[in-house]
Parts: structure tokens; C-alpha cells; sequence
């Protein structure tokens, strides 16, 4: 059981904090930690790594505090999210050294290719590799010395569907074998598939802590705002208000173009092109306008 | 306190890429000059004397300090690869001093081994200067490892400060200002090279105990703290 504790832990740059008194545990499991870019991610999972003092409050593994202290490392992988490794090394030399450090092999070194499916990629030079190449070797880097904790920054950048289909059984299973997974996203869709738990960071601040459902829940439930444009607005906008899906439709002349609010997300969207085939209205534009994630997390914190 | 693996990653990333050209340039450059030298003017004390400590000690030996000793951990620390090293149970302390050695036997292959054959060239040894130059290029070796070790740890313009030390301070400055030679490392080699040469062919303006003792206390201090910088490390996230 490896448990890793952040208490009350703060980190400022300058006048910029970017860390604001964040308080969670991470058990054993697949946890996802999810926020916009710019949330902090990075910076908590530095602090985690040991790579970054907290200015205040403490992270400890187990009781130990990680922050300069070589020997926790023995138990933590990390997978950076930089990309800048020896690229002048193959990928199984890159592996093989990591392994050394670790005072191991290179059969450790061999067993953690194997697990990430590169031995066919292995006596080539890392900067021959694609991003999800360097991906996996990192990860195998990562994973050689069979660590109980693993922190990845990340992961999924750059992947394609199948490389992240992969790494994410990978994943799993690390879960499911009892060891402590905690990986970052500011892409919801791949926390889901992924975490059973899932701690949210919005501007530097621990928005939410929990079950998935639940988080998601609230985010499918928020209202949610489209921009239609139509061969003929107001009889859409008429048919649609009598609904109890819309809360709101506003005619916006000057962009010749309906605003609409939308209570009820799974409703209206089979509403919407119904109401348009009755009316043999034809839609020209129908765009959400504020599922950028932020307004997506804004509406979060706020609940 | 040296890990075999560390050093293995130093070594091919100071003499993998384009480092290594510029690495062999320099020395390349002193035993041509020392080939022209001695074929135009013939073998000349004087002359093989200025040319090993004007080239070879003022000039060469600190650049190729500079480059081995920022490049052993410099380049790492700014792309970020350096994480590699820190996440795993090996000693600050270790990576430090393993990167020192290195940088110790790159700069002593590139700048004491030149000299010493371009020594030859020059004079045939005459005097024992080659030897006593070749000496104080290994002497100058260690402390500007450890000097330039340290510079590339605290600092992302390390090239830049450490050129600036070893062309402006070692060679300009403390050409033209007595009390500056005090602190210079050339200085201080010059020191050990003198008592090996013996006659008045090679001059030190620091005397050896003062210059021994300089010259250990701060390639201790400078591996010392490096070491301690390194254990603070901070990897700031890129947001």
C-alpha cells in the first residue's frame, strides 16, 4: 500500500501562485488529474516528484517526505512530460542505463520493453522515435524498476488512438496489481475512460476530489449554451422555446444568428434537428458556444 | 562516490555530437601553429615557450575547460533530460563527482595531450618545457572542470560566463593587471609548471604553496557546493 499525502501544500513563483493550499491523498488505484492547461498540473506533480520544494505545506510517501530525499525514488517511477531525453541513445540503451542507476540489469531493462511493446523499436536511436515512441520508452524507463507509485505528466500528448488505447490497458492493470497511479489531462474524455478517481485543479486551486460519475454528472448537467444560424430563425427559435430543454433563445439580428440556452443536454440534442425536419427549416450553423474546458471547469468550481 | 552508468551518459553526450568537433578543433589549431612555427623560425625556446602559454595555457586549455565542464551536466539541466538522473536512488553528490571526472579526462585529452605534443614540435622538450607546460595544463584541467561543473549547474548561460572568465579575466585581464593573476588558475598552474621546469623559461606570479592550496581549495569548493545545488534542483513545469 503506498499512499501519497498532500497537505496543505502551496507553491508561489515570484507574485504567481500557482499551487493555492491543496490538500489530497492518492491511494492505490488510477487517479487522473484533471484541469485546464495553466492549472497547476505540472507544478503539483513536480512537487510530488521531489523536483520542486513546496513553499509551504509538505508531501510525504508513505510518511517520508519526498523532497530531497534520493532513497524515495527507489519506489516512485515518473514519466516527464518533456520531451528531452538521450536522444543520441537507443531506445534500449536509454532503458538499460535507467535500469543501472536503479543498481539493476539489463534483463530489468529488457522486461520493461517487453511491457511496453518496443523491443521492435529498441536498437534504433531515440531521435529516430515518434512522440509516442518516446512516449513508451519513457515509460519503460519508468517502469524498470517496478516502482509502487508512478507519476505520469501528461501522458497521452501526442499519442495516437491506438498508442493510447495501450498505454492506458498499461495503466489499468498497474492499477488493478494494487500500485499507486496518478496521471495528469486537461482532456476529460481520457480521465474518464481511465480513472476511477479523479482530483480536479482549476487556477491553482483543488476544485473537486472524487468518483468520475459524479464530476461528469455535473458537467453534462451544466446548461449549456449553441449558436444556430437557420433558413429561417424564428420559427425555430418559436418551436424550440415550447420545449422544456430550452431555457432561453435570444434573436441576435446583427449576426443573423439564435443563442441559445439549453437545460437539459441529451434532450435537446435530439430535439433540435426533429423540430428542423417538422418545420422543413434547414440549419446552417449549429456551434456550442462555450464548451471550451474552461468554461467547462468555471462552471465546476462555481457548483 | 563514481557511477559507472552516469559517466557512460556524460562521456557520449560531450563527445557524440558537434561538441566534439569544437573539441578537437582548438588543439587541431595549436599543433598546426606549432608545425608553421617551428618550420619558419626552427626550434626556439623562447619562441615554443610564449606560444604554450600564450596558445596552449591562456587560451586553449580554459576554452576546452569550458565546454567539457558546462557541457557534462550544462545541456542536461536545460532541456530537462537531467530528470533521468534525479528520479533515481544515486547520490547528488555521485552524479557530481562522476561528471567531474569526466570533465577532468576530456579536458586533459583535449588541452594537456595537445600541448605536449605541440611542446615536441616546438623545441624538441628543450629545457623541459613541453613537459612543464603539459604539467600545468593537467594541473589547470582539474580546477577548470570543477569551476565550469559548478557554472553549468547554477547557471543556463554557463558558456557564456565561462568564456567570459577564460578570455577576459585569464587572458586579458590578468595580463594587464597584476593583482588579478593572483586569482587565475593559469597562474597557479604556472606555479607547479615552474618548479618542473626549473630554469627562468617559465614563470609564475604566485608562489606554489599559495597556488597548490588555491588550487585544491577551490576544486573542493566548487565540487562541494555543485553538489549541493544539485540536490535543490528545481524542475519548473512549463505552464
Amino acid at each position: 500500500m503506498t499512499t501519497l499525502n498532500i497537505d496543505h501544500v502551496s507553491r508561489w513563483f515570484g507574485n504567481v501562485v500557482a499551487v493555492n493550499d491543496i490538500t489530497m491523498t492518492i491511494g492505490p488505484g488510477v487517479t487522473g488529474l484533471l484541469g485546464p492547461n495553466g492549472a497547476g498540473k505540472s507544478t503539483l506533480i513536480n512537487m510530488m516528484g521531489g523536483f520542486l520544494a513546496p513553499s509551504t505545506g509538505t508531501v510525504t510517501l508513505d510518511g517520508q517526505p519526498v523532497w530531497r530525499n534520493e532513497a524515495i525514488y527507489k519506489h516512485i517511477g515518473i514519466v516527464p512530460e518533456r520531451e528531452a531525453m538521450y536522444d543520441f541513445l537507443t531506445g534500449r540503451e536509454f532503458v538499460v542505463a535507467n535500469a543501472e542507476l536503479h543498481g539493476l540489469g539489463a534483463k530489468a531493462a529488457q522486461k520493461a520493453l517487453a511491457t511496453v511493446e518496443m523491443e521492435y523499436a529498441q536498437d534504433r536511436k531515440i531521435q529516430t522515435y515518434s512522440k509516442g515512441m518516446r512516449q513508451r520508452v519513457k515509460m519503460a524507463s519508468a517502469l524498470v524498476h517496478n516502482p509502487s507509485l508512478l507519476l505520469l505528466d501528461e501522458p497521452f500528448n501526442g499519442m495516437d488512438p491506438r498508442q493510447r488505447m495501450q498505454l492506458m490497458d498499461l495503466l489499468r492493470r498497474m492499477g488493478d496489481e494494487g500500485r499507486t497511479v496518478l496521471f495528469s489531462s486537461h482532456i476529460l474524455e481520457e480521465v474518464e475512460q481511465l480513472a476511477w478517481h479523479i482530483e480536479v485543479v482549476v487556477a491553482g486551486r483543488h476544485a473537486a476530489s472524487g468518483d468520475f460519475r459524479k464530476i461528469r454528472r455535473l458537467m453534462t448537467d451544466r446548461p449549456h449554451r449553441y449558436l444556430v444560424r437557420s433558413s429561417d430563425d424564428r420559427t425555430l427559435a418559436a418551436a424550440l422555446i415550447a420545449d422544456p430543454s430550452t431555457s432561453g433563445i435570444e434573436v441576435d439580428l446583427a449576426e443573423g444568428a439564435l443563442h441559445i440556452q439549453a437545460v437539459d443536454f441529451g434532450r435537446f440534442t435530439t430535439l433540435l434537428p426533429r423540430v428542423a425536419r417538422d418545420h422543413g427549416i434547414r440549419l446552417l450553423t449549429v456551434s456550442p458556444s462555450d464548451e471550451s474546458l474552461e468554461s467547462v471547469f468555471s462552471y465546476l468550481v462555481a457548483a | 562516490m563514481y557511477d559507472p552508468t552516469v559517466a557512460r551518459l556524460t562521456y557520449r553526450a560531450l563527445l557524440g555530437r558537434r561538441r566534439a568537433l569544437i573539441l578537437g578543433a582548438l588543439p587541431l589549431l595549436l599543433i598546426a601553429v606549432s608545425v608553421v612555427v617551428r618550420g619558419l623560425a626552427g626550434a626556439d625556446d623562447q619562441t615554443a615557450s610564449d606560444l604554450l602559454g600564450g596558445l596552449a595555457l591562456a587560451t586553449m586549455v580554459p576554452i576546452i575547460g569550458v565546454i567539457a565542464g558546462t557541457g557534462a551536466i550544462g545541456p542536461e539541466i536545460d532541456d530537462g533530460s537531467v530528470v533521468y538522473l534525479l528520479s533515481k536512488p544515486v547520490k547528488r553528490s555521485t552524479i557530481i563527482f562522476t561528471k567531474l571526472i569526466v570533465a577532468i579526462a576530456v579536458t586533459m585529452v583535449f588541452s594537456a595531450l595537445p600541448t605536449f605534443i605541440a611542446g615536441f614540435i616546438l623545441n624538441g622538450n628543450g629545457q623541459q618545457i613541453a613537459v612543464a607546460y603539459t604539467v600545468a595544463a593537467l594541473v589547470a584541467s582539474i580546477a577548470y572542470a570543477a569551476l565550469f561543473l559548478l557554472l553549468g549547474t547554477v547557471s543556463r548561460h554557463a558558456v557564456v560566463f565561462g568564456l567570459v572568465y577564460a578570455l577576459v579575466w585569464e587572458a586579458l585581464f590578468g595580463s594587464l593587471v597584476a593583482g588579478a593573476r593572483t586569482l587565475s588558475v593559469q597562474q597557479w598552474a604556472l606555479a607547479v609548471a615552474q618548479k618542473v621546469a626549473g630554469g627562468d623559461m617559465v614563470t609564475s606570479d604566485v608562489a606554489l604553496p599559495t597556488a597548490t592550496v588555491l588550487l585544491a581549495v577551490v576544486t573542493v569548493l566548487a565540487t562541494w557546493y555543485a553538489g549541493q545545488k544539485l540536490r535543490s534542483l528545481t524542475l519548473a513545469g512549463e505552464e
